[in-house]
């Protein structure tokens, strides 16, 4: 039993205990999955044209050659901190948007291979954070919070966190 | 925030492609770029689709209510004060089991209404209590257990293993919930609440 093995198992079993588990109590499965694929759908809908203006901005700062430069300003920062330079803008751009995170994320992996070191990174930090700004403004105006307190603090502790330990992860286990 | 980021992104890339004579590549991308959007939304969308219609399915069959049970405990020990009659504890459960199911479409509204039953006790519900602090950090930190999107991405992009990244993601997740829960902690016991009454009285009715 090794760790692909376990990860390998993971999708297909929980597949399998959500179909049995629906089986097992009469659940008409084909207008669930239907009723959830739609409303999947409008989610997308809702992301594609954030996704649209956010892959023209930064295809136009890699292609200017302003990433470059950006990485050579920031290069210090990130060896101080421990952090592989080519994942910092994905750093700061994870807590305020998704797409635009969504879009980072993939350049990464078309530049450096999804099974590089840096690719895996990106990877871990894409998994395990969220889009923390989007969230508490979400929750914060539904709900009349005028004053979020420490929420956003706390919150990008929670973030940086999730950052070191990404990185902390990789070398760990994979 | 987002469209001045966009436009300040916009301004810079000019004017670097100016001063490096990198106008045509800019040209080529611009005109790239719609498609690639396109290529990305799909390759995203159809998993955000598929997992979106297995989740229903889940949460029709009954799994999230059951699931939701099990945090019971869990929230015991980081709402310590919150009674067990309140009716944010129903709402807290479900959003919790529909974060980690990866459910957002079902999370947000059920943590929405868990905030207005939390903030209900405060004597000035427009300031965030302690508990709807903690409530929403657990949600801008990711619980999912599968990280679909990201492993599809990988998939995409030709990787050997795309879920191998797991057990990372699970390890560099639950190091980052606990890290927010402690700082969480530690500013409630740092920064006093405005108004006292704010956490104390959870779960209590309204005299």
């Amino acid at each position: 039993m090794n760790m692909s093995f376990i990860s390998n198992l993971a999708v297909p079993l929980v597949l399998c205990l959500i179909f049995c588990f629906s089986l097992f109590h009469h659940t008409d499965i084909l207008s669930a999955f239907s009723e959830g694929v739609i409303n999947g759908l409008k989610i997308v809908v809702d992301m594609f044209p954030a996704l649209m203006l956010l892959t023209l901005a930064i295809g136009m700062l890699k292609s200017s050659g302003g990433l470059e430069l950006l990485s050579k300003i920031l290069n210090p920062i990130a060896e101080s901190i421990g952090l592989p330079v080519p994942l910092i803008p994905l750093t700061l751009l994870r807590p305020l948007s998704g797409s635009g995170a969504l879009v980072v994320f993939q350049n990464i992996l078309s530049n450096y291979g999804p099974d590089s070191f840096i690719g895996k990174i990106a990877a871990v930090m894409m998994g395990s954070t969220e889009t923390t700004f989007y969230t508490i403004a979400l929750y914060c105006s539904a709900t009349g919070i005028k004053k979020s307190r420490y929420s956003a603090p706390a919150s990008l502790c929670a973030d940086l966190m999730g950052f070191f330990a990404s990185v902390l992860a990789v070398k760990l286990f994979l | 925030m987002l469209g001045h980021l966009i436009v300040w992104i916009f301004i810079f890339s000019f004017v670097t492609a100016l001063s490096k004579g990198k106008v045509s590549e800019v040209c080529a991308q611009l005109l790239a770029s719609p498609e690639q959007a396109l290529s990305l939304c799909v390759c995203v969308g159809c998993s955000i689709c598929f997992w979106s219609g297995v989740m229903e399915v889940a949460r029709q069959s009954g799994i999230l209510k059951r699931l939701s049970k099990l945090f019971a405990p869990i929230l015991k020990l980081l709402f310590p004060k919150l009674k067990k009659d309140s009716p944010a504890i129903q709402s807290i459960c479900t959003n919790l089991a529909a974060n980690l199911l990866g459910l957002g479409a079902a999370a947000a509204p059920a943590g929405i209404r868990a905030v207005q039953e939390l903030q209900k006790n405060c004597s000035d519900p427009t300031i965030a209590s302690d508990y709807s602090i903690l409530l929403i950090l657990l949600n801008t930190a990711s619980l999912q257990l599968i990280p679909t999107t990201a492993a599809m991405l990988r998939l995409k992009a030709g990787s050997t293993a795309p879920m191998e990244i797991l057990p990372a993601v699970w390890f560099s997740s639950v190091l980052s919930v606990s890290t927010g829960i402690i700082a969480a902690k530690l500013f409630s016991a740092i920064c006093k609440a405005p108004s006292p009454l704010c956490h104390a009285l959870h779960g209590r009715q309204k005299t």
